[in-house]
Order: C-alpha cells, then sequence, then structure tokens
C-alpha cells in the first residue's frame, strides 16, 4: 500500500470519514504521521473554538473584576479563582461525570457528553479565566494619561471604551495572551484522557500517537512526530498573534514597539 | 461511632459515616498522601535539573549551550502530557536496555523483536519475582523522574532569566576582584538569583501542584484512579455500600481539595515573596520601606 493510499484513508479519519479499522500491523511511518496529523484537525478545533469564544467572556470577566461594584465584582473574582486554581484534568472529569448524571435526568444533555460540545465547553471556561485575569492585569496597567486625553476630547461611556480602553488593555495583554493561546492548544491533548470517550477510535492527535506507541510499545517514533506537529502549530500561533500584535502597536513610534518576546512564560 | 458490621440496616449520617470509612476509602485517603509525597520530593529534584539546564544553557562552550537550551525549547515546546505519556515507557526501556547491557552477555537475541521489547529476565525492572510493592515503588519513581525532567525544563527557564538579571555590574566587580568564572557563579550570581526567580518559581509550583493530578496517567494509584473507582455504581452483589454513579461528587472534592491547597500556597507563598523582598533595593522592596516609615 503506498503512502498517498495510506493520506487517502485516514486523512480525516479522526472525524470518521476513510478506512474505519486503525492500522493493526506494520504500522509504517507514512500510517503514523498520517494519523497523528489527521488527530491534530480535534486539537485545533478544540483550541480555536474556545480561544475566540472565550476572548468575549474574558473581556466581560476582566471588566467585571475591575468593577467597583462588588455584585459584579465578586462573581468575576470566584469564576477566575475556580478556574485558576483547579487543574484542569479534574475539571474535566468534574464536567464529563456532571454532564453524565445531567443527561440521565434531562436528555437534552446527550451532546454535552461527547468531547466536540463537553470539552470545549470546559476549554471556553478555562481560558475564559485565564485569560480574564490577563486583561485584567493590563486593564489596571492602562496609563492614566491616555484616559484624561480621552476624557478631553470627549470621549465617554461606550465609545471610551471601545476607542481607548479596550485597544490599550489588548496591546498591553497581546504578549500574555499569546502564551496562553499557546497553552490552551496544548492543553487540548488532555480531552481524551479524562473520561471524554473517542468514540469509533475518533481521537486527537496525542490519542493516535499513544495508540501507536501501546501497539508498536516503541514511543521512540509516535511522539517525536506529535512534537513536530504541535512545536509547528505553536509556530503558527505565534505568527498570526505577531501580525495582530504589529496592528495593535502601529500608531507607536517604530523602536518603541514593544516586539513579541518569542519565548513563552509558563503552562497553567 | 456506629457499629459498621451491618450496613444496610444503617441509615442517614450513620451510613455515610461507615460508608466513608471503609478499607477502600482509607486508601482513597492515603493517595492524597501519594500526593504530597509527590510534591515533595519532584519540587527539589525538578530545582535541581532546572539549575543544570539553566548552567548548561548559559555555558561559554556551544555544544554544551544547545544542549541546555534545546531541553528549555523542546519541552516547552509539546504538551507536557505528551511527555508524561512518552517518558514513563522510554525512561523504562531505557533501564532496562542499561541492565540488559551490563547482566545479559550470553543474549543472543534482538531485543526489538517486530513490536515486542524484550529483554533478559535479569535486566527486567522490577525483576519479575520482586514484591507488589517494589512494582509499586518502582512505578512511583518512575513518575517522580518524568515530573523532573518536565518541570525541570520550566524550572530551567526561570532560573535562566534570573540569572541574567542579576545586574551586570555585580559580576564584573567579581571579575574586577580576580575572581574565576567558577567563583563569580558561586559567589555572586547564585546568591542573588533567588529573588529574580522567586516570581517564576511560585507560579512554577502552582503548575506543579495542577499537574498531580496526571499522576493517574502514569498508572499510579492516584486520587483520580480512587475517585473514578469509588465513585462508580456499586450493585449490592459487590459490595455492602450500594450507591449510583457518584463520580460527579468524589471529582468535586478532589476539584474543592485542589482550590484549597492552591490558595493555602498563595498566602504561603505571598508571605515569603514579601519576606525575601525586605531589603531589595526593588520596587517592591522599596514601597516595603516606605509602609514600614509612614
Amino acid at each position: 500500500m503506498s503512502c498517498w493510499e495510506t493520506v487517502a484513508d485516514y486523512a480525516f479519519r479522526s472525524l470518521g470519514y476513510g478506512e474505519r479499522l486503525l492500522p493493526r500491523s506494520e504500522f509504517t511511518l507514512c500510517q503514523q504521521v498520517t494519523l497523528i496529523g489527521s488527530g491534530m484537525i480535534w486539537n485545533v478545533y478544540f483550541g480555536t473554538l474556545a480561544l475566540v469564544t472565550g476572548f468575549f467572556l474574558a473581556t466581560a470577566v476582566a471588566l467585571g473584576k475591575a468593577s467597583a461594584h462588588p455584585l459584579i465584582r465578586k462573581p468575576s473574582e470566584w469564576f477566575i479563582f475556580l478556574f485558576r486554581g483547579s487543574p484542569l484534568f479534574i475539571q474535566f472529569f468534574f464536567a464529563y461525570f456532571a454532564f453524565l448524571s445531567l443527561k440521565s435526568a434531562y436528555p437534552f444533555f446527550d451532546p454535552f457528553t461527547s468531547a466536540w460540545l463537553g470539552a470545549t465547553i470546559v476549554l471556553f471556561f478555562n481560558t475564559a479565566a485565564y485569560s480574564g485575569e490577563i486583561f485584567y492585569g493590563a486593564l489596571q496597567s492602562v496609563p492614566k494619561g491616555d484616559l484624561e486625553a480621552a476624557d478631553a476630547y470627549g470621549f465617554s461611556g461606550v465609545t471610551k471604551f471601545r476607542k481607548i480602553t479596550w485597544p490599550t488593555m489588548l496591546r498591553l495583554a497581546w504578549p500574555a495572551y499569546t502564551n496562553e493561546a499557546i497553552f490552551l492548544f496544548h492543553a487540548t491533548a488532555l480531552v481524551f484522557f479524562t473520561g471524554f470517550p473517542a468514540r469509533q477510535q475518533k481521537g486527537d492527535a496525542l490519542y493516535y500517537a499513544s495508540y501507536f506507541a501501546d501497539k508498536t510499545f516503541n514511543p521512540f517514533v509516535p511522539y517525536p512526530i506529535l512534537a513536530a506537529y504541535f512545536i509547528l502549530l505553536t509556530l503558527v500561533i505565534i505568527s498570526l498573534f505577531g501580525l495582530v500584535n504589529r496592528r495593535l502597536n502601529r500608531h507607536l513610534p517604530q523602536d518603541g514597539r514593544a516586539r513579541l518576546r518569542l519565548r513563552p512564560t509558563l503552562a497553567r | 461511632m456506629p457499629d459498621c458490621t451491618d450496613p444496610a440496616s444503617l441509615e442517614g449520617l450513620a451510613w455515610l459515616a461507615c460508608y466513608l470509612t471503609t478499607g477502600k476509602h482509607m486508601a482513597f485517603y492515603g493517595a492524597f498522601g501519594t500526593v504530597l509525597l509527590l510534591l515533595a520530593v519532584t519540587a527539589p529534584a525538578a530545582l535541581a535539573f532546572g539549575f543544570g539546564g539553566a548552567s548548561l544553557a548559559r555555558s561559554r562552550i556551544a555544544p554544551l549551550a544547545w544542549i541546555g537550551k534545546g531541553y528549555i525549547a523542546i519541552v516547552r515546546g509539546v504538551p507536557d502530557i505528551a511527555f508524561f505519556l512518552f517518558f514513563v515507557i522510554a525512561l523504562d526501556q531505557a533501564f532496562e536496555w542499561a541492565r540488559h547491557q551490563i547482566r545479559c552477555g550470553h543474549w543472543d537475541q534482538p531485543i526489538w523483536q517486530g513490536n515486542d521489547f524484550v529483554v533478559c529476565p535479569q535486566a527486567k525492572l522490577p525483576l519479575s519475582t520482586a514484591d507488589q510493592w517494589i512494582h509499586e515503588v518502582y512505578g512511583f519513581a518512575l513518575a517522580v523522574l518524568t515530573f523532573a525532567i518536565v518541570f525541570g525544563a520550566f524550572a530551567a527557564n526561570v532560573l535562566y532569566g534570573a540569572m541574567r538579571a542579576v545586574p551586570r555590574a555585580q559580576i564584573e566587580t567579581g571579575h574586577a576582584y580576580g575572581m574565576t568564572e567558577a567563583q563569580v557563579f558561586r559567589r555572586i550570581v547564585v546568591p542573588q538569583m533567588w529573588v529574580y526567580a522567586l516570581p517564576g518559581l511560585s507560579n512554577l509550583w502552582m503548575v506543579l501542584i495542577k499537574a498531580t493530578p496526571l499522576l493517574f496517567l502514569l498508572g499510579v494509584e492516584d486520587i483520580v484512579y480512587w475517585a473514578r473507582e469509588l465513585g462508580g455504581t456499586k450493585t449490592p452483589q459487590f459490595t455492602s455500600y450500594p450507591h449510583g454513579d457518584w463520580r460527579m461528587w468524589y471529582f468535586l472534592g478532589l476539584l474543592v481539595f485542589y482550590l484549597a491547597f492552591t490558595r493555602v500556597s498563595e498566602v504561603v507563598l505571598a508571605r515569603v515573596t514579601a519576606r525575601l523582598t525586605r531589603g531589595q533595593a526593588t520596587l517592591a522592596g522599596e514601597a516595603q520601606r516606605k509602609r514600614a516609615a509612614a
């Protein structure tokens, strides 16, 4: 079987298209690269969806935490503490079993026990909490002079926020937010190891990598392939976020521009 | 203390009290000790790995610096969970392979047989005749080593930054006094870097706490294992304490445990930071001094 046939059979295996059975013998390099790459579709799906939706909740939570009103501030603080103070691994387990219990009472929750929805919701809340904290920190560092200038120009309310506060907050938060995005994508590898079932062996990249490692008892091929895919994904994220960073900083003097640091600081 | 000999006759709180003190629950509570033990062993081990990695990364000899920087970069570019799954098998095979080379001179079969990894019986780790507890200790030791390697890279990143944050003038002064490179490193860089490293190391400690549930993936019977085991639906045939699917509540318990643990850590670390900032020529140290004066 040539490599092209393997690609045709397994390129979309993670979504349920192509060959039904996973490879049972031989385990060629081509099969491993194709199938693990196929699994990356799920990692990209989880990461992108959670990041895009989480962005809006994060902005709301950051504003909530900065609010003077305790009825808005307290829930935001608790939300951030809840999701940043506990392991994502446990959050996945808890959410999965909670959805399972809800499902037995209300059939409406049936799709929530599948990874595509349930895990995305957990990741959405998780990244919203982490990014919310980053945005909150940035919001606190918006220069006072900028806001005074905005007042002087007659900006107020929503316009002031949309034109002045929010872009400055994003600009200051962007390097840290890039880190958060990278680690969010890394965190997507946890999904299928935390109760969420990979029905019909439709799993993510790590699921297939560990499948091959278990079958061949040789971890030295599938995991480096996985690592290469993730490093590639990380580089893509860095360059995309770098583009946004350039746009956010385009009004600053050339040499004063904050360069996006390529050394990500820490994981979750 | 209620009498737990006949659970079926018990009700309400008495039932719960008996249920929560069964032998398996005791093992579950013991597993919390495993988590704490892992943290206690891993934190210094990771710090040692981190120190080694950071020292390598700032080495003058290019290949050594590449090794150090490569270590930091690769572990950080890939999801940590992938490393956990990888290292557990890889380390196990590496140890067995090394023992195989030493102990099994007469062995003529290849170690890699198709999809199998075969070493001679004397090289098996632990030996197939060993007690159960040796197997458990070996599994735990592998887990600790894996954690140390992965988090060592994070620590190396933090320490590398901290070493570079030590004011340049201090190092130059050391050189001016005729100290060698090693002396400058030992007497000037290392003692001063901790203040700069502390925020990063605090953060790392939090990350480490939140990574402990991954022990479950390394085959250790930890709290996640027991929560799944104990929470699952139990029918009267197999246990005297039948109940429905309670896994959700067990994981809620774990969630609360971790929240409390991180909260306590936050408070303690804030105190340590305050203590270490005292008298430092930094913004925070200056603010502390002014507050005390006012």
